[in-house]
């Protein structure tokens, strides 16, 4: 985590800025951002394939909604300081926690779980809670406000 | 909202799970990447591409693209800033806060009284503490939110940190990476 920022060059900028939504859904997708930044189309797969090596890119593809698929919620425990990471290591060994942090707060290790029902979800919550011996808040997402164009770069 | 979360109509269909499954880790980074898809799941490369944008259209796949990391990109910090907002006034709230250029996510979520009074929570990026400071004082002073009872909390260490992966959890387990 401690890896300076890349410094990208204006092409792998724009193409991180500029398709984190309306990915091209036909059949030669890296084709259609090649003439839209006037690169080939194999200098756009490179590209991409150099950014995920480098861990600036995740993935190319869906970000899928939350709750529509299955359940999912945002959990966090108040860990004592001395058990912090032990307890941390506990929650991050289930396949169903995705996100796992340590935010500042007395409420400091904060984790998303999702799994295909509410019942499994349910299920992972007691067995952390039973584990742990800690209290766990389970802050499902009720409604989002947030239209998702992906993250907005600010180069400078 | 229903808590019960029942599947939605388009994932009762057994060809839309696999494909779901086969794209949540990303497309292959080759020239074709429905048509790879398709050959996975036996089915034509016209018929992944309409799937998907079908997939789209009902809100299950909120967006298609490029999925940056921000540490990578040098934004360092990450502050999840909860607020306390009058319950008939948390829609209103939000739709302004989740429009802001520097708000990632914006969610309601439950209060826990006594233990958490907090119920929309915004996440904001930025390069430094300093930066996410500044951010949370200009919706505090020109973005509505003087006087809101709030926190800001600061991520320190990231212990885990994958994509989300609802569909293949109902098929045989497999650890996650």
């Amino acid at each position: 985590m401690n890896t300076p920022a890349l410094a990208l060059t204006p092409t792998e900028q724009r193409l991180l800025d500029e398709f984190q939504h309306g990915f091209p859904l036909e059949p030669r997708p890296y084709a259609s951002i090649a003439r839209q930044l006037g690169i080939s189309e194999t200098a756009v797969v490179e590209t991409l394939r150099h950014l995920q090596a480098a861990g600036v890119v995740s993935r190319v593809g869906p970000v899928l909604h939350p709750n529509r698929i299955g359940a999912s919620t945002l959990a966090a425990v108040a860990a004592p300081s001395a058990r912090l990471e032990t307890i941390a290591a506990l929650v991050s060994e289930y396949p169903e926690v995705n996100h796992n942090y340590q935010r500042e707060h007395h409420y400091n290790l904060w984790f998303v779980v999702t799994a295909p029902d509410r019942a499994h979800l349910g299920e992972v919550l007691a067995d952390i809670r039973a584990r742990s011996g800690l209290e766990v808040l389970d802050l499902p997402m009720l409604e989002d406000y947030f239209i998702d164009l992906g993250f907005r770069l600010q180069w400078t | 909202m229903d808590m019960n979360v029942t599947p939605h109509p388009a994932l009762e269909d057994a060809v839309n799970r696999r494909l779901l499954q086969a794209v949540e880790r990303g497309l292959p980074l080759v020239l074709q990447p429905y048509a790879h898809i398709g050959k996975q799941l036996g089915i034509g490369e016209d018929e992944v591409i309409a799937r998907l944008q079908s997939l789209q259209e009902q809100g299950i796949i909120k967006r298609m693209g490029v999925v940056v990391r921000h540490r990578a990109l040098g934004y360092r910090a990450n502050g999840m800033v909860v607020w306390d907002v009058a319950d008939d006034n948390v829609g209103a709230t939000g739709c302004r806060l989740g429009a802001m250029p520097f708000v990632t996510l914006c969610y309601r979520r439950p209060r826990r009284l006594p233990d958490w009074p907090y119920n929309l929570f915004t996440m904001i990026h930025g390069r430094d503490r300093l930066q996410v400071l500044a951010r949370v004082d200009q919706l505090l002073h020109s973005g509505g939110m003087q006087g809101c009872a709030h926190q800001v909390l600061f991520s320190q260490r990231c212990f885990k940190q994958n994509g989300a992966r609802y569909t293949t959890l109902d098929t045989p387990r497999e650890a996650s990476s």
